[in-house]
């Protein structure tokens, strides 16, 4: 990303210019007297964030380890899958179209019927529903990544005759290393998202989405917006703790 | 396993008609390669009748209530209700919507819906590629700005657009510009546009800021200015990039188009028939999936739309090696 | 005409830092079979729309043991392809290619050859020292072997202070010699480099081609090696063989005359049996109308 968009000035301009939209926002509610309802001021929000600390904490590892259930079933899937797919040309060909509408499909459109074939009492609909997110970007990259191997690195592994396997193994899969983690990178991400939506609808009354939604019918909008930040949150440590990773485990790869 | 071609062919290739051996065809797609587009085709086509197959094999070899892990159902359940027969699901189509004796057929009422959540996505794809497109100027242009605002652009999709959407259309309802009143539908339309602005904009300033050095140094030496490098080197340069970005974000507009519809209620669209539906399949298990169809048809309509307004720029990605 | 000159330069392999035991999975090689013996052998590539490029005709060259060959030529001639071809990267449509008395493709998985690329084509994520071993390992060989093979390796191309750099840290020349490195791991008798110089500045590239000429002097092993540098070629090869472009045909195979692996010193660059054969070389290259020197053309 670094090569893509250059150098970046730091941590300091973005930090300023959240603490500035902050200070509007708050400026905002309180001198045009915004109701909460319309827009609860960052005060009120995180007022409620810290008092409600233990429902946000225990909602969040909820609606966390279904993600990370369903980041884990994604990944291997997307993985497995996409280097079926660029072994054998058949698969590639037959998946493609599946593929194609499950990069369109809303996953919020399979929520209620998961719910009806799995027990709407359990967190495996939304856990599969994570899955769902994650498996799409994870299997596109991860299969563009293997198809990135230089000609230079095919010839030497047919040179040293290396076995299909040791090919994979020594050349394709590092090659694809850094596809593979963008991938799961952005997966991070939508498996959170995921797992929010999917507790919209229906399924046990746990998880930072039930949350929401109670909080919302109740109308205790800034408590609402707390758990909103909580799920915001929740997502970022996802992303970071794979953009963490993936800097770890590429940190000697040249450009 | 062959190798591919040798740098000596490209050289051979390259060298204009008239050389040995090498002949000029007209542009037209020889036959191999028209051949090989229907054989994608039709092999797509297998793979979706595939899974349909797998479908109808679960449900005949599955067990009866799924298979249970203790509490965790691993394996769903296999009768008509939870799981109906894809058969089900298509005669489902056919049928009358409702009761009354008035009432259009189901694909009829899909159709009309699918079609309206589909105007609603390209009015929010336009505002996100509008978006997009300034943001990455911007950004492109300033490099302060870059920094600060790229990171607050990727944290912005961490936030759950569901709980957003009631948010928007509370606004909304409180914009009256002399006789403009903001309807619902404008609602959902921003929140599509929310989720479509995030990928061009990264798409945008990847491709604006991927010209070598070697040609912003040469566009420099003819003394022309950022406007001048701008139109000339950075926006064509962008084109193998934003053209992916805007088929995401068309595929992104419609899915936010239809969470936002879900979130809001919105009268007409096809969000709302899925979860009016949803709660139908008891006694009718069909239903449930008609929608479902119509939200991945418009989907795979919009990116396809955006994929053939590519076909007008194609000499602008000649760089590009297919993946 | 092709003018071949058969030197039979036999060379005892000694037990130097070049040869070990790790060249055990070959299989049993006729002791009398040259190199490389090329006869009449073609390739013609399919183009795009139907088009077809001959890009080698009637090829016929005979590579004996311990000899250095040079292939030269201008772009498009075939040499890089003739290479692939005895590498069985790529196979011929016509005529024959055996390599110590096997088919290329049995040559390949016997791993008679050792071969470097013009990129040198290092993966960015192993170390020097573990770039050099990936042929071992790839063929199973244990790890204490590999470590003293490549600690071995190292010291011949003096690389032996970066065993643990990774490649992006390597100047191009260094990248180059840990190439030519890891063609020399299991001790191969025939060495296929293609323009592995290319890249390089003109003072390294001199450096590297006595490097080189010192480890085939060590070695004994036989070499094609495909350059764009007439002086390049005459320095290092034994003979050598001049392509025609389009088709590629051999145009005519040049004796050096400038004895074996051991006197390509620095020295020899100044010396007038250097700069003749130069001239005869350029000649042939350049296809002048000029009676090249020695040729009888009556």
């Amino acid at each position: 990303m670094r090569a893509a968009f250059g150098a970046s000035k730091g941590a300091l301009p973005p930090l300023l210019l959240g603490l500035v939209t902050l200070l509007l926002w708050q400026l905002a509610v309180v001198v045009l007297e915004i109701k909460p309802f319309v827009l609860p001021s960052p005060t009120a929000i995180g007022g409620q964030f810290f008092n409600n600390m233990n429902t946000v904490w225990s909602n969040s590892l909820i609606t966390g380890f279904n993600s990370l259930i369903g980041l884990f079933i994604g990944m291997v899937l997307g993985i497995l899958l996409a280097i079926i797919a660029s072994l054998v040309r058949t698969i590639d060909e037959l998946s493609s179209a599946v593929v194609a509408a499950a990069m369109v499909l809303p996953i919020v459109a399979l929520a209620p019927v998961l719910y009806g074939m799995f027990s709407a009492s359990q967190q495996t609909a939304r856990q599969l529903v994570a899955s769902l997110a994650v498996f799409v970007p994870v299997y596109v990259n991860t299969l563009k990544g293997l198809r990135q191997v230089r000609p230079v690195h095919r010839d030497l592994m047919r040179a040293h005759a290396a076995g299909t396997w040791q090919t994979i193994g020594t050349v394709t899969l590092p090659t694809a290393l850094p596809f593979i983690f963008t991938g799961v990178r952005i997966a991070s991400s939508l498996a959170v998202i995921a797992a929010v939506i999917a507790e919209y609808f229906g399924g046990p009354k746990s998880g930072l989405g039930g949350a929401i939604t109670t909080a919302a019918a109740g109308s205790n909008y800034p408590l609402a917006w707390a758990y909103v930040l909580g799920s915001i949150i929740l997502g970022l440590v996802f992303y970071l703790a794979v953009l963490g990773i993936e800097k770890w485990v590429l940190r000697n790869r040249g450009v | 396993m062959n190798t591919t071609a040798t740098p000596t062919m490209q050289v051979e290739t390259a060298v204009p008609g008239g050389a040995k051996g090498v002949r000029s065809r007209s542009a037209r797609a020889p036959r191999k390669s028209r051949i090989a587009t229907w054989r994608k085709a039709g092999f797509g086509a297998l793979g979706i009748v595939f899974v349909g197959l797998m479908w109808e094999l679960y449900k005949f070899i599955g067990p009866e209530k799924g298979f249970t892990l203790g509490d965790i159902t691993i394996l769903p359940r296999t009768n008509d209700m939870s799981m109906p027969h894809i058969s089900t699901m298509f005669e489902r189509l056919m049928e009358p919507l409702t009761g009354a004796s008035n009432s259009v057929t189901m694909w009829h009422a899909v159709v009309d819906a699918s079609a309206f959540s589909l105007y609603v996505a390209a009015v929010g794809w336009l505002i996100g590629v509008t978006v997009g497109l300034l943001l990455a100027l911007i950004m492109q242009h300033f490099r302060t700005a870059q920094s600060a605002v790229l990171p607050w652009i990727i944290l912005s999709q961490t936030v759950p657009l569901i709980a957003i959407a009631p948010l928007v259309r509370r606004w909304g309802s409180g914009i009256e510009i002399g006789s403009f009143v903001w309807e619902n539908w404008m609602s959902v339309a921003l929140i599509a546009s929310y989720l479509a602005f995030f990928p061009v904009s990264i798409g945008a300033l990847q491709g604006l800021n991927s010209p070598d050095t070697n040609h912003v140094e040469l566009f420099r030496s003819f003394g022309v200015g950022w406007w001048k490098t701008l139109f000339r080197l950075r926006i064509p340069a962008s084109v193998p990039y934003l053209i992916p970005a805007l088929q995401l974000a068309a595929a992104n507009a419609v899915i936010g188009t239809i969470v936002a519809e879900v979130s809001i209620g919105l009268k007409g669209g096809i969000g709302r028939m899925i979860i009016e539906f949803a709660g139908a399949a008891g006694g009718d298990p069909g239903k449930p999936w008609a929608p479902i169809f119509g939200a991945v048809a418009i989907g795979l309509i919009a990116a396809g739309v955006v994929g053939v307004l590519a076909l007008s720029v194609r000499r602008y990605r000649r760089g590009e090696t297919s993946a | 005409m092709t003018t071949q000159n058969k030197e039979t330069t036999v060379q005892d392999s000694t037990t130097s830092p070049g040869t070990s035991t790790s060249g055990s999975q070959r299989g049993p090689a006729s002791t009398d079979a040259p190199a490389v013996s090329i006869v009449n052998v073609g390739k013609i590539f399919e183009g795009k729309r139907g088009a077809q490029v001959i890009a080698l005709e009637a090829i016929n060259l005979e590579v004996a043991r311990g000899e250095f060959v040079s292939l030269i030529g201008p772009s498009g001639c075939g040499k890089s392809t003739l290479m692939r071809l005895i590498a069985d990267l790529d196979q011929p449509t016509s005529g024959e290619l055996t390599v110590f008395g096997k088919t290329a493709h049995q040559a390949r998985l016997d791993q008679e050859y050792g071969i470097a690329f013009q990129q040198a084509g290092l993966l960015p994520w192993r170390t020097v020292r573990q770039n050099i071993e990936l042929p071992l390992q790839l063929h199973k060989v244990g790890k204490a072997q590999r470590e003293k093979r490549s600690s071995e390796l190292l010291k011949l191309v003096g690389l032996a202070d970066f065993s643990d750099n990774f490649p992006d840290q390597l100047s191009g020349g260094m990248q180059q010699r840990v190439a030519i490195a890891r063609s020399l791991a299991e001790s191969p008798n025939l060495l296929l480099m293609d323009e592995p110089f290319g890249a390089l500045d003109e003072m390294t590239r001199e450096h590297m081609q006595g490097e080189l000429a010192h480890i085939c002097a060590e070695t004994g092993a036989a070499v094609v090696f495909v350059t764009h540098s007439i002086p390049e070629a005459v320095f290092l090869a034994n003979r050598v063989v001049v392509l025609s472009p389009r088709p590629g045909r051999i145009r005519a195979i040049v004796d050096t005359k400038l004895g074996g692996a051991s006197e390509r010193t620095d020295h020899l660059r100044e010396s007038t049996e250097f700069f003749a054969s130069v001239s005869e070389v350029r000649e042939y290259l350049h296809g002048s109308d000029a009676t090249p020197l020695g040729v009888d053309n009556r």
